[in-house]
């Protein structure tokens, strides 16, 4: 019999005019993983603070531990042993790892003065219950994003934590970072911890999940065993769309070279790069983090100018020393961390997207009018799908991926030969990412040449015509991608060494 | 003791030792005891207000007004005492000083903690408020006959002892209260669960809310403290001027605010030590005072400032950035 620690039952939520949650149900089980999926604003954010205390249902009753009520106040969901790790871990990065982690018990005694040596003791203990070995004197803001969470863990496990509810806790993290924290969670599990992981990363969720509940529109929409569903099936109930699944055969694939590369070489990045790409291809690139992937394309656009080694556009050799040289033969580059190199956060999405055309929309004497401004992006917002109520919201108020379709669109505004996509679907959720890769294939239709630089196999071999394997900064291999899926692609690049 | 090095506080007690040993060599006069006594004498009002800026520092704000508030505090005590004809203690100025610090500093804070507003902006405005306040309708003429009690204070001193040239020197008894402050305010930062908020304040707010601590009570605290703080140094200033001069100490927020910088407080928050502090207040006041001895024309002496804040800061900045760097990449 599973022993019922919390249940949600038929809550329901709204904000102003918007309905977050409607006749939501969950439980959480003694000992069992569950993962709540859906897209961004699907009411995941929501359902987790109703758990927590943060925030009170309109409708609706929340039983923990046998009791029921109408809602939990912060306090009365600690003492009932539930814990949220949020997406930024709340921890102190100026002080020790020893303080962060001791603080909140300190302060809940009541304590006055400070007893170094008590913090010390709490934290020892904190450490040990997870067979952690962080240096309990190290400030936390030097510790890497694995460590930090597990400093979160640790602080949570403090409080004798029955639920630990994770948002999004594997964004940030490397592959073997993952795999740590799921050795991690699977042992919390196994001694009775129940744990809500909140993921939109579907390979992760079918891995560690024994139940998932699925969440779109702040409805459930799909709840049940892990084993039962599918990638596919993931993919329908949280987007209500069926995924396509293969690369679209562009007509124009066999157009004209639109950028060839001979021997271009980057001392301590990487060496004798030579590839092209034609017009209405689209070209992935993978490898390691540090095999030289990133440089390569930084190089391309200017930003780290190649020692030597030739970089032609449409037949034409061109010197590229400079961003601008890179923009005014056609590239365009869509940066990894789009928030920190592509977008202008606190900017509006208008102005986002004309930027690096600006001087194409100028009339005389360089202004810039404002309504002219808008016409000229209104097309772009529908054409990208961009979901936002005006196009004078700044960027950083929207989801990563709408984000992500700014930048995008950005570039497509300076009709570029070239795109050079690095990681452009890194944290964006299967909707949009899906939305991406449509675009970025109808884009490969109407003639741009294409190189996507990624991680994710399964977006290289469903996207991509032809991938490029680096290794230690070299291209140690290539491969067709009709007829391949991505465990056949994983399988082949485990084989070279180089993934897994 | 790799850890030792790494350390700003090291850095800079390294820099100050150099500092002293050339300016000793060039001109022996400096390492007299008397001007050791002088160094110290004039350390104590900067220090005072440096002290109150560390606090604020640390909690992620930044107070410009508190030199306005010690004029304020400074003049206003003046006028009142002379006004009532006290001839009792200096304790009583002190004590009216801080009080009226004190309120000002809270002024400051039922903006930042109740409306939420940039700290900057309001100690700013609030800087200006005072000024314009007490130079408007207080006065403007310079007190020269201070209260009794403060004519006393002021020439008390210990460790007295004669010199060959038969003038007597001693340590001047305001630097105690200096001591007093840097003893009080380090217990606070580092043995007090209020001084441990602090931190947590300035290294990241939200945390610290989520976590339980009372921001805006701490906040309450924080300006208060500036205020009491700033209104003593204000007092001690007279007394070592021997007047209450209203145009005095506004205009040096920016070396203060130089020195605790220097002694490794982060700009940003989070970041900054008693010790630092006390350290940065030294070496700006040796350079300040002393670089005369050299025949080193004053102007000049603002360079060396200048050259001095930025080399120790952005070497302290880099050797940080790198070390979180090489974290980032295993």
């Amino acid at each position: 019999m599973r022993q019922e620690l919390v249940a949600v039952n038929h809550v329901s939520k709204h904000f102003g005019g918007v309905q977050a949650l409607r006749d939501v149900s969950v439980t959480l089980y003694r000992g069992e993983i569950r993962c709540l999926v859906g897209e961004n604003g699907c009411g995941k954010s929501t359902l987790i603070k109703i758990i927590a205390g943060a925030l009170q249902p309109d409708a609706g009753e929340i039983v923990v531990g046998g009791k029921q009520c109408t809602h939990l106040e912060p306090m009365e969901a600690i003492r009932a042993g539930i814990q949220v790790i949020y997406q930024d871990f709340s921890l102190f990065p100026n002080l020790t790892v020893a303080e962060n982690l001791a603080i909140n018990t300190e302060l809940e005694r009541g304590a006055r003065l400070v007893n170094w040596r008590n913090i010390r003791r709490i934290a020892t203990e904190a450490m040990r219950k997870l067979g952690g070995d962080i240096d309990l004197g190290k400030t936390v803001g030097e510790l890497s994003v694995a460590d930090k969470q597990l400093v979160a863990i640790s602080k949570a496990l403090l409080h004798n934590a029955k639920v630990l509810i994770m948002d999004e806790p594997t964004t940030a993290l490397t592959h073997k970072e993952v795999k740590t924290l799921f050795r991690i969670v699977t042992d919390l599990k196994q001694r009775g911890m129940s744990i809500l992981f909140v993921n939109h990363k579907l390979q992760e969720i079918l891995e560690i999940g024994d139940t998932i509940t699925v969440l779109r529109n702040g409805q459930n929409v799909a709840e049940g065993e892990a084993p039962q569903f599918s990638h596919g099936d993931l993919v329908r109930h949280m987007t209500g769309r069926q995924l396509q699944n293969r690369p679209v055969e562009t007509a124009a694939s066999g157009g004209a070279t639109a950028i060839k590369v001979t021997g271009l070489t980057r001392k301590g990045a990487f060496e004798h790069i030579s590839f092209e790409v034609r017009a209405g291809e689209i070209v992935g690139i993978t490898g390691l983090l540090g095999s030289g992937r990133t440089e390569l394309a930084l190089s391309l656009f200017g930003l780290e100018p190649a020692d030597s080694g030739s970089i032609e556009i449409g037949g034409q050799v061109v010197r590229m020393r400079s961003v601008r040289d890179a923009i005014r033969a056609g590239i365009a580059y869509v940066p990894e961390d789009r928030l920190a190199e592509g977008a202008f956060a606190e900017q509006s999405i208008e102005r986002n997207i004309v930027i690096s055309g600006l001087s194409s929309f100028a009339r005389l004497a360089g202004w810039i009018s404002p309504t002219h401004l808008r016409r000229v992006v209104a097309p772009w917002m529908a054409n990208l799908r961009i979901q936002a109520p005006s196009a004078r919201m700044p960027v950083a108020s929207l989801s990563g991926g709408n984000q992500q379709k700014v930048v995008l669109g950005r570039w497509l505004a300076t009709q570029a030969k070239v795109l050079i996509l690095n990681g452009p679907t890194v944290g964006i959720d299967v909707g949009a990412k899906m939305d991406v890769h449509a675009k970025i294939q109808e884009l490969a239709c109407k003639g741009m040449a294409v190189v996507l630089i990624s991680d994710d196999l399964r977006e290289l071999v469903e996207v991509c015509g032809r991938i490029l394997v680096m290794h230690r900064g070299r291209i140690v291999k290539e491969f067709q991608t009709t007829g391949c899926d991505d465990d056949g692609l994983a399988a082949e690049l485990g084989c070279v060494g180089i993934v897994g | 003791m790799r850890k030792l090095l790494q350390r700003h506080e090291f850095f800079l007690a390294t820099i100050t030792l150099m500092m002293i040993a050339a300016i000793g060599l060039a001109n022996p006069v400096f390492y007299s005891l008397s001007n050791l006594f002088d160094l110290c004498k004039s350390s104590t009002v900067v220090g005072l207000f440096a002290l109150g800026v560390l606090v604020v520092l640390v909690s992620g704000g930044i107070d410009v007004s508190f030199a306005a508030i010690g004029a304020f505090s400074m003049y206003v005590t003046s006028r009142t005492l002379l006004a009532l004809d006290f001839h009792g203690s200096a304790v009583i100025a002190f004590l009216l000083a801080g009080i009226i610090g004190l309120s000002l500093g809270l002024f400051n804070a039922v903006f930042v903690a109740f409306f939420r507003l940039p700290t900057l902006i309001v100690t700013l405005g609030s800087a200006s408020l005072f000024r314009g306040l007490l130079l408007g309708f207080i006065g403007t003429t310079i007190v020269n006959n201070l209260p009794e009690g403060m004519v006393r204070f002021s020439k008390l001193t210990m460790w007295n002892s004669t010199l060959a040239n038969g003038t007597t020197t001693g340590l001047s008894w305001s630097f105690l209260l200096f001591v007093l402050a840097a003893l009080l305010v380090g217990l606070l930062l580092q043995r007090t669960m209020l001084g441990r908020g602090i931190y947590a304040m300035g290294g990241n707010l939200v945390a610290a809310e989520r976590a339980g601590f009372n921001i805006r009570r701490r906040q309450l605290f924080i300006y208060g403290f500036v205020g009491l703080l700033s209104g003593v140094a204000g007092i001690v200033h007279a007394c070592t001027m021997r007047n209450a001069n209203p145009f005095d100490l506004v205009g040096m927020e920016l070396n203060v605010i130089a020195a605790v910088v220097l002694g490794g407080a982060g700009i940003t928050g989070g970041r900054g030590t008693v010790l630092g502090t006390v350290l940065g207040v030294f070496l700006i006041v040796t350079i300040n005072n002393s670089l005369i001895l050299l025949d080193v024309p004053s102007y000049w002496q603002k360079v060396v400032t200048g050259l001095v804040i930025l080399v120790s800061t952005g070497i302290t900045a880099r050797s940080r950035a790198q070390r979180v760097r090489g974290v980032g990449l295993c």
